[in-house]
């Protein structure tokens, strides 16, 4: 806190309006959290975290995300790129259904996904007949649902530092003769690098976090599709709270790590 | 609706009206909203409202508090959790039963004749989830037959699981004959010599301290009576 801030005595002088809601809406956000905290087994926590079943899911949460990360990366920095970089026609368009998996349910995008790339799906019928690939309850289905959901984070974090950078880098590599790729590689990419990285990690953390694409699309098995989320989705229908609760913490634990890692290398404000 | 009438007439004391939540096993989802619809037309001030699912996530719920007024579930050992949990009132009446049988899309493209076919590493299969009624069934099913299923997804209800079959998704899964004869002409149902061994009974119970016990009551009079009876019978299940 600056100097600044920390003599003015307003601070004590809140609004009871708007104090009152602020509270209300901060309980309904950590409640929650205090609630697993509270009822989390935390003596069996080694225990219920280093069975066989959990590490499993862990694995296979772990790999899948980062592949899907992988993935993003490789096509939604070039994606980006084109939206910021080009006068493509139709790009307003674009930008909008790019964002669309970001607001629409994760259920529907996999009933989406299993329509076009099902065993009778629009695509994926031919990709079966074709060359007998079939991605619904594989690996590579689960990672085909993450990047559904994940690649417009992105992608929008990705455009955003392109539109931000200053393009005069651009334009004198140019004008010394660099090619395009050349320019794209040696110039453009360094300059919005930390843009790549904070977008490949909120892309990550969604992939881990992914549920309703992935059940729909990918369904769920252990060892092949059953990630994280599910497994706790798993535990807490059969009735295995403690279980369930210790996905959770998990995924809590991981989820404050990166928001931590982001907000002091990329976030800040200050 | 003779039956829905004779109901009616012997409750004219009690004027039964408001909102009634039950919570189902998502193999009940046809048979029960048909009764609903039934219930509804006879009593206008009724609302039948339904919430269909896996048998054991439904028991979760109504432990964790879910304002229900009647728990219908796929087999006993669910429904045993929740007499355990103290959140049902009274005994459990079993209202009717079900067995399994062996479904495909239509046309077989995987070629599928019995279950030994589910132990074919190239099939794409679903089975239910085993926490699951129909899961847990399956497994008995697969132990009695000495049969070692390669199951590619576990699916969290039944209704899941006949829908990847009807879609042409997997090539076989192991749902209940209630399902098969729902699904119609999108699949075809391979005869299972082993399934009668197998049967899930279907109990209901009221929910301790449901919003409305009286309609509740209604409800359960309607499904073991001729006209739940008489739905169940035609959808597939057979009587308690």
């Amino acid at each position: 806190m600056s100097p600044a801030t920390a003599a003015r005595p307003a601070d004590a002088r809140v609004p009871v309006g708007l104090l009152v809601p602020s509270l209300v809406g901060l309980a309904l956000m950590l409640l929650p959290l205090a609630g697993l905290a509270a009822r989390a087994p935390w003596t069996r926590l080694p225990d219920i975290l280093g069975s066989e079943d959990v590490l499993t899911s862990l694995r296979l949460s772990l790999a899948t995300s980062t592949v899907t990360t992988v993935l993003c990366v490789a096509c939604g920095v070039p994606l980006a790129w084109l939206l910021a970089r080009t006068t493509l026609p139709g790009r307003a368009i674009l930008r909008g259904l790019i964002t669309v998996p970001l607001v629409l349910p994760p259920v529907i995008g996999g009933v989406a996904l299993l329509v076009a790339f099902g065993r009778t799906g629009l695509v994926g019928e031919w990709l079966y007949e074709t060359f007998g690939l079939s991605l619904p309850f594989t690996t590579a289905g689960v990672v085909v649902a993450q990047s559904f959901v994940a690649m417009p984070f992105l992608v929008v974090a990705v455009e955003g530092a392109l539109r931000t950078t200053d393009r005069r880098f651009e334009d004198v590599a140019a004008t010394l003769g660099a090619s395009g790729w050349t320019t794209f590689r040696r110039v453009t990419l360094p300059s919005v690098a930390p843009g790549v990285l904070a977008g490949a990690v909120l892309c990550w953390a969604r992939a881990l976090g992914e549920f309703g694409a992935t059940i729909t699309f990918a369904g769920s098995f252990p060892g092949t599709t059953q990630t994280l989320p599910l497994a706790a989705y798993g535990a807490i229908n059969r009735g295995d709270a403690e279980t369930a609760i210790g996905l959770s913490l998990v995924m809590v634990a991981v989820s404050i790590a990166i928001l931590v890692t982001l907000r002091k290398r990329w976030v800040s404000g200050r | 609706m003779d039956a829905a009438s004779s109901a009616a007439e012997s409750r004219t004391t009690v004027e039964v009206r408001g909102t009634v939540t039950v919570l189902a096993a998502a193999s009940l989802t046809g048979s029960f909203e048909q009764l609903g619809d039934r219930l509804e037309e006879a009593y206008p001030g009724l609302d039948v409202v339904f919430s269909f699912g896996p048998s054991s996530g439904l028991v979760e719920q109504v432990i964790a508090g879910a304002p229900a007024d009647l728990l219908a579930t796929a087999d006993t050992r669910t429904m045993a959790a929740a007499v355990e949990g103290g959140v049902v009132e009274g005994e459990p009446v079993v209202f009717a039963r079900n067995t399994l049988t062996l479904v495909v899309p239509a046309g077989n493209p995987g070629d599928v004749h019995g279950l030994d076919d589910l132990g074919r590493e190239e099939l794409r299969v679903a089975l239910c989830e085993p926490q699951v009624p129909c899961g847990a069934a399956t497994e008995r099913l697969l132990e009695t037959g000495g049969i070692q299923a390669e199951p590619d997804t576990l699916a969290t209800d039944v209704k899941e699981a006949t829908a990847l079959v009807s879609l042409g998704e997997v090539d076989a899964a192991v749902v209940y004959v209630t399902d098969a004869v729902t699904e119609g002409d999108a699949v075809e149902t391979i005869e299972v010599p082993q399934a009668a061994e197998v049967v899930n009974d279907y109990p209901v119970a009221l929910v301790r301290g449901g919003p409305n016990p009286e309609a509740a009551r209604l409800v359960v009079e309607a499904i073991i009576g001729d006209l739940g009876q008489g739905i169940l019978a035609e959808a597939g299940f057979l009587g308690p």
